[in-house]
């Protein structure tokens, strides 16, 4: 079931406040952030944000196309790096 | 013949279904433009009157986003997903299932015919 839209989209309320800080500081700089939950707010499209994979901040552009989409959506949990090699050419 | 919002010329069948054959018309839309043009949905194209056709012609073409426009607004949507780099962007990408589908076995819609990957074993690799 989607959400209701009498509650409005999610976002973390102190995410949402740091990024204002930056704005009106005129600061640009990567903002780590745990909240891949957070919807991306038409505030934060220029910054660049930090959000966590599980293991490290994947630093995220935030673009004019992107807002409505949630900041997790930009930072894959799973890495897929093919399957193990079987050899092959073994004697 | 009923040429209508291009090359779709379905006859000798109920307009509300031939209208269908029109990508991005369903039966749900069919019926809406039939009220519309007042034309009843049970009669066949071949007993439409030149005027009728015409009018229903009309009526899809402008009211209706029908065949290459809509076309078009859907491979647009799909090329913002992959532009943005997002989850169902990186999934349209690789020809995945984007709702978080299984994909161990089936998602054969996605992933087309099977392609067998062969693992030899180390073992039987060897002599």
């Amino acid at each position: 079931m989607s959400r209701s839209v009498k509650k409005g989209p999610f976002v973390d309320a102190r995410l949402l406040a740091r990024i204002e800080l930056l704005t009106r500081n005129n600061e640009k700089r990567v903002l780590k952030t745990w909240s891949r939950d957070s919807t991306i707010f038409p505030q934060m499209v220029g910054h660049t944000i930090g959000v966590h994979d599980g293991r490290r901040h994947v630093p995220i552009f935030v673009s004019e196309n992107m807002v409505g989409h949630k900041l997790g959506e930009f930072a894959p949990t799973r890495h897929f790096r093919g399957h193990t090699k079987t050899e092959r050419s073994s004697r | 013949m009923a040429r209508i919002a291009g090359v779709d010329i379905p006859r000798e069948k109920h307009v509300e279904i031939s209208l269908t054959y029109i990508y991005g018309i369903g039966r749900t839309v069919a019926k809406r433009a039939l009220a519309i043009c007042k034309i009843a949905p049970n009669r066949k194209v071949s007993a439409l009157t030149e005027d009728e056709v015409n009018r229903l012609r009309e009526v899809v073409e402008r009211q209706f986003i029908v065949e290459g426009d809509l076309r078009r607004i859907v491979r647009q949507n799909i090329q913002r997903l992959i532009d943005i780099g997002c989850y169902r962007g990186q999934r349209h990408r690789r020809g995945l299932p984007m709702r978080g589908q299984r994909t161990r076995t089936n998602a054969r819609t996605r992933r087309g015919p099977k392609k067998t990957v062969g693992s030899r074993k180390k073992a039987t690799a060897k002599k």
